[in-house]
């Protein structure tokens, strides 16, 4: 088993009012399997991601990566534990700005005290199956916004860790690049066996997704298999049929046939 | 530590600009700290200098004088008692006035302090050239290296003294026997004549016949256990009626502006360390305020605070080591086009001090932005973090 939250509660107290920012919501995850969460805003995506990072210790219930439990760590073990065992793509400010793409790679490698040869040469190569081979030694601010991304993927991947979880890593993107992006994180982690999560309100990336996990207001609204239910995502009358306009895709849906 | 290393020394080499035009912010700032290093240590010096390096443990004054110098007149008999006193090696008799020296080329003045010293005493001063003071009497002098420099003169030449004596000028011709390095006293350079000399050349409002052996300003002591200056100062000061005994130290501290001038200069001071502190401090805390989302970021994905501490500490670092390095030749080139007669004299434990300081108040000024770096949450990376 590679991830494994338990009636994860993640509540949030202001004054006397407490909100739940995560209610009781449960999810398990294979090596190998990507998955993608989503919601409207506010539904406790990104929260549930921090809480599956160890950024956030969980009000009750349990998460379990790799078979070890993250809520009982030290701030320091946690940092630990992500820097060994968790690959990150954020939405935005994914790279250090003073490191060249191939450094920023290699930055796990250091920080990791893997950092060799061969370690860069798996950078390497890493960067060039994510077609960034003329890259490497580019600043970020001289790549685009989806060259970008792919540095951090490659980042997220160089140390093959148990879990890679990617925050909106497509929000800043034209759709070929958005695309292009997904379809390799999600190729590159069914390659390495790790587990993916990717938080996204891009109907159009959950295709490359093994599963679908909608969540509202905190809960886990659905879990959705490719088969059966990424139909009713592509059709949104069947979508207000089952009341699950959660996703927001009709509101999209409608605005692009007006 | 490494990770650390790689991230600063990256930083610094893609942002070189930025780093270079602050580490001469800092440098400017430094010069300014070495420039009141070196000034008060000149001035301090220009008055410290002579009784500083005195070759006696204990100067002696008349009990009344509050440690004033030109206030202060032992006789010669006090002399004698005091030589007498247990523990007392030798003593010797030191007198002080202002004349001044003619310049022959240009018959412009230069002011000097007049010592008076007895001949192979405490109180005369080592030569470096030349020979010391021999006869008891004569209008032979030791001059310090810094009238030496002033004038062009060495052992064997000769130079005027115009002094005023019974209200009309007074000029006495005197004889270099040696030359001392700098001995500057009451923020002049000094010339050192045998004390009856000095009592002949001396400003006074009457013109008398010069004594034998006249009364002096302070007696100069020397113990036989330098260890035992507490001791042989109580010692003294109950033997011998209506003296003050006091260590070097104090005696040239207790001169008149020696402590204006200091405490002057220490407000100087703190003010351009609290300014490097400040600006050190100032940019760094913005600097690490525009890199709150990428420490986000690291920290998120894994990097310990240590490092993060680290890496901008060894930035606060090389900073400072830069902007010293670009001050230091920039300030020795400075003062080398000041003329001889700014007082302004590298030490170099007094610049080791000052730069010791810069480091401290940068390094204090720079905790700011290493704590606000410590304080910054992953949770930003994700966008959740306060």
């Amino acid at each position: 088993m590679s991830l494994e939250a338990r009636s994860v509660v993640k509540q949030y107290r202001v004054g006397d009012a407490v909100t739940n920012a995560v209610d009781n919501a449960s999810m398990s995850l294979h090596p190998g399997e990507f998955l993608a969460l989503v919601g409207p805003s506010g539904s406790g995506k990104t929260t549930m991601l921090a809480l599956l990072a160890g950024l956030l210790r969980p009000t009750s219930g349990s998460i379990l990566v790799g078979g070890q439990e993250l809520a009982g760590m030290r701030e320091s073990a946690r940092a630990r534990f992500r820097r060994r065992n968790i690959g990150f793509t954020f939405q935005a400010n994914n790279l250090v700005p003073y490191l060249s793409a191939l450094e920023n790679v290699e930055l796990m490698l250091r920080l990791n005290s893997e950092f060799d040869a061969n370690g860069r040469k798996r950078a390497r190569d890493l960067l060039t199956l994510l077609g960034l081979e003329e890259k490497v030694q580019v600043l970020p601010r001289q790549l685009s916004g989806g060259q970008q991304q792919r540095v951090a993927i490659a980042r997220s991947l160089i140390n093959s860790p148990t879990l890679v979880l990617a925050d909106e890593p497509t929000a800043s993107l034209d759709t070929e690049r958005a695309i292009q992006v997904v379809e390799t994180l999600a190729n590159l982690i069914h390659e390495q066996g790790s587990a993916g999560i990717m938080v996204t309100h891009d109907l159009r990336m959950v295709q490359y997704a093994d599963r679908v996990i909608q969540m509202l207001d905190g809960r886990v609204e659905r879990t959705i298999s490719p088969e059966e239910d990424l139909s009713c995502l592509a059709d949104p009358a069947e979508c207000r049929v089952i009341g699950s306009d959660v996703l927001g895709f009709t509101e999209r849906a409608d605005a692009s046939s007006a | 530590m490494i990770t650390a290393v790689h991230l600063a020394l990256r930083e610094i080499l893609r942002n070189w600009t930025r780093y270079l035009l602050f580490s001469l912010v800092v440098a400017l700032i430094s010069v300014l700290v070495l420039f009141i290093a070196a000034l008060g240590r000149g001035l301090l010096g220009g008055i410290s200098e002579y009784i500083e390096g005195l070759d006696a443990d204990l100067l002696v004054y008349q009990d009344t004088a509050r440690l004033v110098t030109s206030s202060s007149r032992v006789e010669c008999e006090t002399r004698g008692a005091i030589r007498n006193v247990e523990g007392v090696q030798d003593v010797g008799g030191l007198a002080f006035a202002s004349v001044s020296i003619v310049r022959s080329e240009t018959a412009e003045l230069l002011d000097v302090s007049l010592i008076g010293v007895e001949p192979g005493k405490p109180g005369e001063p080592p030569v470096v050239a030349g020979q010391g003071l021999r006869r008891k009497q004569a209008r032979e002098a030791i001059i310090d290296g810094n009238v030496a420099q002033l004038l062009g003169l060495k052992s064997g030449d000769q130079f005027t003294v115009s002094t005023v004596q019974g209200g009309s000028e007074e000029l006495y011709t005197l004889r270099v026997l040696g030359v001392s390095e700098s001995q500057r006293f009451n923020l002049s350079p000094s010339v050192f004549v045998p004390i009856s000399t000095w009592d002949e050349i001396r400003p006074k409002a009457l013109l008398t016949a010069p004594q034998m052996d006249p009364a002096c300003n302070v007696v100069a002591v020397r113990l036989d256990d330098p260890a035992q200056v507490e001791s042989a100062r109580r010692l003294l000061e109950g033997r011998v009626e209506d003296v003050e005994a006091v260590d070097r130290t104090t005696a040239y501290e207790s001169q008149p502006g020696y402590s204006s001038i200091r405490s002057s200069l220490a407000i100087q001071r703190t003010f351009a360390l609290l300014i490097s502190g400040l600006v050190i401090g100032g940019f760094f805390q913005i600097q690490t305020l525009q890199k709150v989302p990428q420490i986000g970021m690291l920290k998120a994905i894994g990097t310990p605070n240590y490092v993060v501490a680290l890496a901008t500490l060894i930035e606060i670092l090389f900073t400072i080591v830069a902007g010293v390095a670009i001050a230091t030749p920039l300030m020795i080139g400075i003062s080398s086009s000041f003329p001889p007669s700014v007082p302004i004299v590298f030490e170099l434990r007094t610049a080791a001090m000052a730069v010791g300081s810069i480091f401290v108040m940068g390094f204090l000024g720079g905790l700011l932005s290493i704590r606000y770096s410590l304080r910054v949450e992953p949770l930003i990376a994700l966008g959740l973090g306060a």
